[in-house]
């Protein structure tokens, strides 16, 4: 079953590895993983759709959860979001399905971005299963070409970030015990 | 600008302020302005003969205190020999900071000398881990790596230091506070989960508690100990937990699992109530989870929100530090005790004495022999001389299992194994760091054959700092442990397992300028063992016991704890 995950990190080094490797780690497969800052620089979003079992969904989480670096996790697979993916598609077409494969386009709401003699590239975005049919409809034209940018999701639920405090530092050390001299 | 100081310094200030008083490790190219700065500094440097050993040692050293061990290796190879050992603390979750230089920062990613990308490859090796880019952040970055290392569920933390860090020159302002917004650590149970859980446990008619390594984390043996007397409920400890409840308390039973006794395999299948506490329902301890305790309802405390779950669904779930949730729940048992105490006290007092009965029924009795030493005498014979008051650190094998099945240990901190990862050579550099950490204590240091010439090296740092460490080969001429399963699964076709070679062992302690006695006798046991406690300084004791002896009860792999084979030759299983 596919899990998307909404996931607010730290943009310290490594944030993406821990994460990714996490996956890895625990057999977890990732289907699509995007990322990008947030309107603060120094935290990014992460979207992850990740193929598991239903059973092991809450263990997901909390694993991402238990890393340093990540503020929010979120899991919007069954939450009030929307999802969206774009792709750009190229399509070798002949002269006589060219009419054809415009009018299949503005169905899609996609855009024609190039043309040339050989055919068209085209940019659409939608929820992923509707871009799924849109490929499927291309085919049927000719030869396509397709590049995924993965989901990327946002919760429709306002949910306040819980952020740990500051501690103190060194201060609370115990005393030193005894060490052989 | 007049009191520049030199990262390395600043790394021993933070050092200092986190209480740190010694520090196992090597030095390398990368790392040679840190030694510079350890020259002078109060700090005791401890040179361990292999990194591998500087981790174990710094585990040895947590796992002895409860405190958190520092280790330190230069870049390269250095960083690449701390692997197993950071590995092993993640997986028995020790506290451990480990230091590692790195090439300096202009060269890092091309190919330099002793490069290796230490940040990345420890990624899956740590709680987490830091690469220190400028020395400003130096301060912080040390105290947030104690910081994690230490609290929630402890773990390993490496920070990778390049030599310009270490070099550099700047003003140093003490850290005092450290902000990590996305650490969360659960401290509090929930109030309304603990009086749950409270209530059920007096419902209970055949409870059972079942108590693991978080008890010895998060110091809370106290408490287990204040529980298990106001419920007069049994309690088994796993491999981790043992020392939690002392060894000879008359509700303890002992450890659970593959190697656990019949008596504990017993309980955790019939009972109709676990409290699990500090546990992971690791499958050395569980068997075919599908088949463990049936019966039961669960209540889970644990302080990683992971770990509920995982394997087993609680259904009593509480996220929270145990000590503190042991407190609030033992107040609220012993308030409901008078009103709820007496409902199914025939039915609790009936599972207690089939609990005894089952003890009596298949009890673990060291074998014992007038002609050849058996490992299970040798264990006992430690047991006897430890009174349940010496630190034993064990390497991985039978030696190992017998030894968590007879010793028994008043408190907790005394036994020091590596339990996850199950990792050979742990033995004898934890006893390194157990010895230093507290000078006062016996320590032992049980080790195969096998395991004790992965740490032939060590001998060097026992003799070195004059360490009075007991190292007490269990010598069975093969890799025990392999040999049992390929007698019991393959057929007995021996492959890989013979130790032939082994070097005289007084002769190798005399080498290393103290001693050393091999003995084959039953007779010697006892006597051989007395004159190396007597002994003030470090001593071998190279005991060769009966060959073939297998670890039983045994759970086959994959199998259900209470099909538990209990003797050889028929094996006998347990309905
Ligand atoms: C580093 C490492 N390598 C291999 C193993 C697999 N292994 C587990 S027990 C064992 C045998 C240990 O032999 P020995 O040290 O003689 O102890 P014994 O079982 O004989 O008591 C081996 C090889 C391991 N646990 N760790
Ligand atoms: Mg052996």
């Amino acid at each position: 079953m596919m899990q998307i995950l909404s996931i607010l990190v730290e943009n310290k080094p490594g944030a993406l590895m821990r994460i990714t490797g996490l996956f890895s780690a625990r057999g977890y497969n990732i289907e699509s993983l995007t990322v990008a800052r947030t309107l603060d620089p120094t935290l990014s979003r992460m979207t992850i759709a990740v193929d598991v079992d239903p059973k092991i969904r809450a263990q997901v989480l909390k694993q991402i959860n238990k890393l340093v670096n990540v503020l929010q996790v979120q899991d919007l697979t069954e939450a009030p979001s929307v999802a969206r993916e774009l792709i750009l598609l190229k399509i070798r077409a002949s002269m006589d399905a060219r009419t054809a494969i415009l009018k299949e386009a503005e169905i899609f709401g996609a855009r024609v971005v190039d043309s040339s003699t050989d055919g068209y590239a085209i940019e659409v975005t939608g929820d992923p299963e509707k871009l799924d049919e849109f490929i499927d409809v291309m085919r049927s034209y000719g030869d396509i070409q397709v590049t995924r940018s993965g989901v990327v999701a946002v919760s429709l639920e306002i949910k306040k970030l819980k952020l740990a405090p500051p501690v103190p530092a060194g201060v609370d050390a115990p005393e030193p015990n005894g060490v052989l001299q | 600008m007049s009191n520049l100081i030199s990262g390395a310094k600043m790394l021993l200030e933070c050092l200092v302020r986190e209480g740190v008083d010694c520090v196992f490790g090597y030095p390398g190219g990368v790392t040679l302005p840190l030694y510079d700065a350890m020259y002078d500094h109060p700090i005791r440097h401890v040179l361990v003969r292999h990194e591998e050993n500087a981790a174990f040692a710094a585990e040895g050293y947590a796992r002895a205190t409860g405190r958190v061990g520092v280790c330190c290796a230069t870049s390269g190879p250095g960083a690449t020999n701390l692997i197993t050992g950071l590995v092993d603390a993640l997986m028995d979750s020790i506290p451990v900071v480990a230091l590692t230089g790195q090439v300096s920062s202009k060269l890092i990613g091309s190919d330099a000398f002793q490069e290796a990308d230490t940040f990345g490859i420890t990624r899956s090796c740590t709680k987490h881990n830091f690469m220190v880019k400028n020395l400003a952040e130096l301060p912080q970055v040390i105290h947030e790596a104690f910081y994690i290392a230490a609290s929630g569920r402890p773990g390993p933390v490496l920070v990778d230091v390049p030599k310009d860090v270490f070099q550099g020159q700047a003003h140093y302002a003490p850290v005092n506070a450290i902000h990590l917004p996305g650490y969360k650590v659960y401290t509090e149970g929930h109030s309304g989960q603990i009086r749950r859980a409270a209530t059920t446990m007096w419902e209970a008619e055949r409870p059972l508690i079942y108590a693991g390594g978080g008890i010895v984390l998060g110091k809370a043996a106290p408490e287990l100990r204040e529980l298990v007397e106001l419920t007069n409920f049994p309690a088994v400890c796993t491999l981790m937990g043992l020392g939690s409840l002392p060894g000879d308390h008359p509700n303890f039973i002992s450890m659970p699992g593959m190697h656990g006794s019949y008596a504990s395999n017993m309980a955790m299948t019939h009972t109709d109530l676990l409290i699990a506490l500090g546990v992971r329902f690791d499958d050395r301890v569980t068997g075919r989870l599908a088949a463990f305790a049936p019966h039961a309802r669960v209540i889970h405390v644990d302080i990683d929100p992971a770990e509920i779950g995982k394997n087993r669904a609680p259904d009593i779930p509480i996220v929270g530090d145990i000590k503190r949730v042991l407190t609030k729940l033992n107040k609220i048992v012993a308030e409901l005790k008078p009103a709820a105490a007496g409902r199914n006290a025939a039915a609790r007092q009936a599972w207690q004495e089939q609990v005894r009965a089952w003890k009596e029924e298949h009890p673990l009795t060291p074998a014992i022999s007038t002609t050849e030493i058996k490992p299970q005498h040798l264990v006992s014979e430690i047991d006897r001389l430890s009174n349940g008051q010496a630190i034993v650190t064990s390497d991985v094998g039978q030696h190992q299992m017998w030894a968590a099945q007879f010793i028994r240990f008043s408190e907790p901190n005394l036994w020091i194994n590596s339990g996850g990862l199950g990792a050979m050579g742990f033995g004898l550099p934890a006893a390194i760091g157990a010895q230093f950490a507290r000078p006062d204590k016996l320590v032992f240091s049980l080790v195969g054959d096998g395991g004790f010439q992965m740490s032939i090296p060590e001998l060097a740092t026992i003799a070195n700092y004059g360490l009075p460490v007991k190292i007490v080969v269990m010598n069975n001429g093969y890799l025990g442990m392999v040999r049992q399963w390929q007698e019991l699964f393959y057929n007995n076709r021996l492959c890989a397992v013979e130790l032939d070679c082994f070097p005289d062992a007084e002769l190798l302690a005399r080498a290393y300028g103290f001693k050393g006695r091999t003995i084959d006798k039953p007779a010697e046991l006892a006597p051989a063992l007395e004159e190396a406690v007597k002994e003030p300084g470090p001593y071998l004791l190279n005991v060769k016991v009966a060959p073939y002896e297998n670890v039983y009860p045994m759970v086959p792999a994959g199998g259900a704890i209470h099909e538990m084979v209990l003797a050889p030759p028929q094996p006998v299983a347990v309905a």
